[in-house]
């Protein structure tokens, strides 16, 4: 919520002053580092803040970000949704297997589309109306959605789609733009407008805030869980049928540990993992941050595993950072106020 | 009936009704596959559950304080690789010694998620995912992707997954199962007995009230997850010794075993409610099914995992709605006892 409330412009300021808050928000923050990592990126690479270069890098992780949005929703909803790039990898598995058994190409990736659908029905069925946590939800979900796309493809790999669906990952469609991208874009405005702007929105920042505050100023806790559940579903089948597109062939471990990345994007953006704050600007701000130093390692050529490694390191830095931070402010805020406390006594 | 429910405890009529299912499944594979419980079958068990059970232990501690370390599975491939590395380099180290740098590496893992847990309020699950690419990352980094293989390691650590202290019949005691034993009986022992088991559970099942009537909070869940690294290591020196041959990948999905193991023996993820002999029969449950699976015919052997969430699914959702209930069976049975004893009136029923 400071977030929000420190981005919020208050009557009769400077605008100056307006700007100086801004950037001290975590959002700020984040736009300094972007920036930082620009231009360190640029001068070790030329070329590098082409537009083509910036799209390419875009399209690299696409998927995840894709996901990271839903996932912003659910965190700040105070849930978590570890299933997602296993089903992923079950609605790609799930529409191969179907090609590769003659059925026509579309149908098949409706079906696929349908079993992500059924997978967050699944999911949110145990976490909303059951009341289980979904940390365990999902992780069991997880194990068991990735086992089922092994059945399907077992250790083979599928590929040898028709010609329009692998142009559906790499060809551009409007000037220099995919289609993947041009989807990531159109589904982000939606996200924001819902998230931001919509009584929807809020509902899902006060349950997270308390779940107890929120029945009990009627919203209907269960439902608002449950949607976020099928939208994550439905979202993380439509990813892995584009990361097939993308990588023209699909395997049992399609997206295995996507995850990690996934929660990195979202809590590095300022969600906090207790749910109630966070906004998408800083998500997005975030994932530009992670994609630009993944693609700046990689130019320095840092294996992937090591890449791993730094943005884990990110990850704890992202939750331990704001976590000093507060506690030093309470630190100084407590001094002042014994301070005046004594200033009074006297 | 009602005496009958509050003779047991409902945490103990939930491992009776573990070990039931688990007959009923030895039952019903004897029945399928022809020789299939026979000494063999139980000497595989017990070596292949050692090292599942022993990080399950760690992750019984961590479960008590309301925290989860997914970081486990990287620890044992971690201190697999250390200590494969080590003898291979120096064969003259002694097994002890070997075993005490597996627990040290482990120490260090774990203690740098209890630091960043207990001092950095930084949530277990976010910490342990990280640390979980982290010292796999390390681990690659480390090993330069050269693998340890059987032909490099000294032969006393290649017999030991073989090595048997003592045999009854045709079932082996294999040392790897003894360890297994020891470290479950002594964390039971130490939960169950010992003030700081007492504690952790105080911690879990109101962290808030812990906190209040003193005690050292952060201290203790700092030590859960020292210990959990510690288990970890010596899990790691375990698979080095099982298996021999350790890649860059050794242990990866080692902590969702560990994950599931605990959660179907009953240990609760709201922290303060669990044993470390559930979480034991829990490990022993899983690769129960899992071997027993791998030797049916009837499903491919692809369905495994598919079987092996949803089991998770059914405990969890077992333990919070039949459990929950009995539970409350339970109390009620309980209070209604304790009246009739003082010869009151009965005391209203509703415990909710």
């Amino acid at each position: 919520m400071s977030a929000n409330q420190a981005a919020m412009p208050a009557a009769g300021e400077s605008f100056l002053s307006v700007a100086w808050r801004r950037l001290k928000s975590w959002e700020g923050l984040l736009l300094v580092m972007l920036l930082l990592i620009l231009v360190i990126n640029s001068t070790l690479a030329p070329g590098y803040l082409t537009i083509n270069n910036q799209i390419n890098l875009f399209i690299l992780s696409i998927e995840k970000i894709m996901i990271a949005l839903v996932m912003t929703f659910l965190i700040i909803n105070g849930e978590i949704d570890l299933s997602a790039p296993s089903i992923m990898g079950l609605a790609a598995c799930v529409s191969a297997f179907l090609f590769s058994r003659g059925t026509n190409f579309a149908t098949a990736l409706v079906i696929a589309l349908c079993v992500g659908l059924a997978c967050g029905i699944f999911n949110g069925f145990w976490i909303a109306r059951v009341g289980l946590n979904s940390l365990v939800v999902t992780l069991a979900t997880q194990i068991s959605y990735r086992g089922l796309a092994r059945v399907f493809v077992e250790d083979k790999s599928i590929g040898k789609f028709p010609e329009w669906f692998n142009r559906l990952g790499q060809q551009d469609l409007i000037g220099p733009f995919p289609f993947a991208l041009l989807l990531f874009f159109f589904l982000f405005a939606v996200a924001l407008v819902i998230l931001q702007y919509s009584g929807f929105g809020r509902q899902v920042y006060v349950i997270g805030n308390s779940k107890d505050v929120a029945r009990f100023s009627g919203v209907k806790v269960p439902r608002v869980k449950f949607m976020l559940y099928v939208a994550s579903g439905l979202m993380a089948a439509l990813a892995g049928l584009l990361l097939a597109a993308r990588f023209g062939a699909v395997r049992g471990d399609l997206a295995a540990g996507y995850e990690l990345d996934i929660i990195t994007m979202v809590l590095l953006g300022g969600v906090s993992i207790f749910g109630g704050s966070g906004t998408l600007y800083g998500v997005f701000l975030s994932i530009m941050i992670i994609l630009n130093v993944r693609n700046g390692m990689g130019l320095a050529g840092l294996s992937g595993h090591f890449q791993t490694g730094v943005i884990g390191v990110l990850l704890i830095f992202s939750v331990l950072g704001p976590n000093m931070i507060n506690r030093a402010r309470a630190g100084v805020s407590r001094r002042r106020m014994q301070a005046e406390l004594r200033k009074r006594a006297t | 009936m009602n005496k009958l429910i509050s003779r047991f405890r409902p945490e103990q009529i939930r491992l009776l009704f573990l070990l039931a299912l688990m007959a009923i499944m030895i039952g019903f594979f004897s029945i399928q596959i022809p020789g299939y419980f026979d000494a063999r079958f139980v000497n595989r068990i017990s070596t292949s559950v050692a090292v599942v059970a022993v990080l399950a232990v760690g992750q019984t501690l961590v479960f008590l304080t309301r925290n989860f370390d997914l970081s486990v599975g990287s620890v044992v491939g971690l201190t697999a690789y250390i200590v494969g590395q080590q003898l291979w380099r120096h064969p003259e180290i002694p097994p002890l010694a070997a075993v005490a740098l597996a627990i040290g590496v482990g120490a260090i893992c774990g203690s740098i998620n209890g630091l960043l847990i207990a001092y950095g309020r930084v949530p277990s699950i976010i910490t342990t995912i990280a640390t979980l690419a982290i010292y796999r990352s390390f681990l690659v980094e480390y090993s330069g992707a050269v693998p340890i293989t059987t032909n490099l390691l000294p032969d006393w650590l290649v017999d030991l997954s073989r090595l048997s202290v003592f045999t009854v019949g045709q079932i082996q005691f294999r040392v790897l199962f003894l360890i297994m034993i020891f470290v479950v009986l002594l964390f039971q022992f130490v939960l169950s007995l010992l003030p700081f088991g007492r504690r952790l559970y105080a911690i879990g099942s109101n962290p808030d009230a812990a906190r209040i009537a003193g005690f050292p909070a952060q201290r203790m869940v700092f030590s859960a997850f020292l210990f959990s690294g510690m288990l970890a290591g010596l899990g790691g020196f375990m698979f080095l010794g099982r298996y021999g041959n350790v890649t860059v990948l050794a242990g990866t999905g080692l902590e969702f075993a560990s994950v599931a193991a605990v959660v179907v023996g009953g240990v609760s993820n709201m922290g303060g409610s669990g044993t470390v002999i559930g979480a034991f029969l829990g490990a022993l449950f899983l690769d129960l099914l899992e071997n027993s699976l791998f030797r049916w015919q009837v499903v491919s052997e692809f369905w495994r995992d598919a079987i092996l969430g949803m089991l998770i699914l059914a405990a969890v959702a077992l333990d919070n709605v039949v459990f929950g209930r009995l539970k409350n069976l339970w109390a009620r049975a309980g209070l209604q006892m304790r009246s009739e004893d003082e010869q009151k009136p009965e005391v209203a029923a509703d415990v909710r």
